[in-house]
């Protein structure tokens, strides 16, 4: 049974989507609930990947952050992406999509999926046949942690000790976005950092002497047994 | 660099050449049809300039480009792409055997509507009686090249053809119709432009086109001579809609072979390797050929790190989700 939405955060056009994916618990509830939705039938759309597996609980859930300015639409030779009028960033147009893989290469937050016998590129498209008429896309619908979260700006940033920002610095590219991502306060967009995270091959910032490190964890639990 | 507007230019000349030439200097030609061969010329002007706006956008012109590259090193794949893309499309039986099936209707009874109507209107292939009136002959340039009985099943076969394919073709929008009607995904992104309007454009194009049929068969010819211009608007509204709506992608799926054939070369060629997890994702090609791609278009993902530069290019999509979840955690202090 999906949550009814809350009345009073209509009207529709002031319902945004907040992702925040510090909160995730990694329950794969979303990704259950995604495969529902009626545009993309038994696919889910939204991706949910751990962090390091090894040394981590962090989880990763993305969906599609719903470009500005979109680049899958732009590197799409097909003109199959399309915008509509709110800014949603549609799924590839069935009749045009010729499954090249460019938007999936090109997109900054790696959204698009490929069905490669298909020749179709498929993503997260916000639940159109729910957000369009005013429901909670079905992960924001069923996540339990909030970590994906649709409703009223104004309801977020009064429950929330982080803020919403839908701006993210990608070297020297700024990407701006219809979804949110809680940030800290004073930061008006999210820098991206790739250099320390490419040392060895591995994200040296989870390493096992990291404090919560599951492995780490692990290690003082054996360490403390008597011999 | 082509201006669309002097390759719609020479799409339509071209056309009128192969029309006056084939026609024998207009001695083929059916006056009757005059106004489909404006209509024709004027949609071919169109669909130059159509595809050329098209084909120049730095993704297009990409795949385009290294297709013709190709093509000679895998004449084969070409032929075999072709084939199974544009004829018997067999993707969309991967999408559904209910779409697939809709979709070979439509497009083989379109198809064939075009192969037998095109010509004729051209002049390039003609009817005449052959030694007695009870011989049909099939001319094609002006040569003969079949000879039938009008009470042949040949001729029956031949006077119906084109009700033949319109029946295909209603099959199809049936199917069609019945899918946007029913399917809720379907109709949750469809819009009326893209989605509908082809459809009833082609639905008005079948049926008044039977309707001709009616009338001459059943009807002692009642108001054929009405009907003969309403079937000619029907299908001048089609012919200018092909460039300019959803059934253009008739001539985008030609790049779907051009793809077929950059993904077998990128295969044999050198792999990309993640820079952060060092698994192979794409070819190197196709992210080099991207880079390229996203610099004409304006976007620059390339990061100054003291290690040098890197392109977010040669990050895998997984690594992606990861670093935007340490990033996000990291403003946090998390």
């Amino acid at each position: 049974m999906v949550a009814p939405i809350d009345q009073s955060e209509l009207p529709l056009d002031n319902l945004e989507f907040f992702i925040d994916p510090s909160r995730c618990i990694g329950c794969q509830a979303c990704v259950a609930a995604c495969g529902e939705c009626d545009t993309h039938r038994g696919i889910p759309m939204i991706h949910l990947d751990y962090v390091d597996r090894s040394t981590s609980v962090q989880t990763a859930p993305v969906v599609c952050m719903h470009c500005e300015n979109p680049t899958c639409a732009m590197v799409c030779p097909a003109d199959a992406i399309k915008q509509d009028d709110n800014g949603v960033v549609l799924s590839a147009a069935h009749s045009r999509c010729i499954g090249c893989s460019n938007c999936t290469l090109a997109c900054p937050f790696g959204v698009p999926k490929q069905q490669i016998e298909m020749q179709l590129m498929m993503k997260c498209d916000l639940c159109y046949d729910r957000s369009s008429v005013g429901k909670k896309p079905m992960c924001a619908a069923v996540c339990p942690s909030q970590a994906l979260h649709y409703g009223s700006r104004t309801k977020v940033e009064a429950h929330r000790g982080e803020v919403p920002c839908n701006k993210f610095q990608f070297g020297d590219q700024t990407v701006k976005t219809k979804v949110n991502m809680m940030t800290a306060h004073g930061l008006d967009t999210i820098p991206f950092d790739v250099a320390d995270f490419m040392p060895q091959g591995n994200l040296a910032a989870f390493g096992r002497e990291r404090i919560g490190s599951p492995d780490a964890a692990e290690d003082t639990v054996w360490e403390d047994l008597p011999a | 660099m082509k201006t669309p507007f002097s390759i719609g230019l020479v799409f339509a000349g071209l056309l009128i050449l192969a029309i006056y030439l084939g026609s024998h200097q207009m001695r083929d030609f059916d006056p009757a049809l005059k106004w489909y061969a404006v209509a024709s010329v004027l949609g071919a002007f169109a669909v130059g300039y159509r595809f050329t706006v098209w084909a120049q956008r730095p993704p297009s012109r990409m795949y385009f480009k290294r297709g013709l590259e190709l093509a000679w090193r895998y004449p084969w794949l070409l032929v075999k792409s072709g084939g199974q893309k544009m004829t018997a499309q067999t993707f969309i039986k991967e999408r559904s055997y209910y779409r697939w099936i809709m979709h070979l209707c439509l497009s083989g009874g379109c198809t064939l509507t075009f192969v037998v109507t095109f010509p004729l209107v051209f002049g390039w292939i003609h009817f005449d009686v052959g030694n007695t009136a009870e011989i049909y002959q099939v001319k094609a340039f002006g040569a003969v090249v079949r000879e039938f009985s009008v009470h042949s099943l040949e001729a029956k076969l031949m006077f119906n053809i084109l009700n033949i394919a319109a029946l295909f073709v209603l099959v199809g929008l049936l199917m069609a119709g019945w899918r946007r009607l029913t399917n809720a995904g379907v109709r949750a992104v469809q819009n009326f432009t893209e989605d509908i309007m082809p459809l009833l454009i082609i639905f008005a194009v079948t049926a008044t086109g039977f309707m001709l049929t009616v009338s001459y068969s059943f009807l002692k010819g009642h108001g054929h001579g009405l009907l003969v211009w309403v079937h000619l608007f029907t299908v001048v509204v089609l012919i200018f809609y092909i460039p300019f709506g959803k059934l253009f992608h008739m001539f985008q799926r030609l790049c779907s072979v051009c793809v077929s054939l950059y993904k077998q070369a990128g295969e044999e060629g050198p792999q990309s390797g993640c820079v952060v997890c060092h698994d192979v994702f794409a070819s190197q090609m196709h992210v080099d050929d991207l880079k390229n791609v996203l610099d004409q278009l304006g976007f620059n993902y390339r990061f100054a790190t003291p290690k040098g530069e890197v392109h977010y290019q040669d990050i895998c999509p997984k690594c992606r989700h990861r670093l935007l979840a340490v990033n996000q955690g990291k403003t946090l202090g998390r």
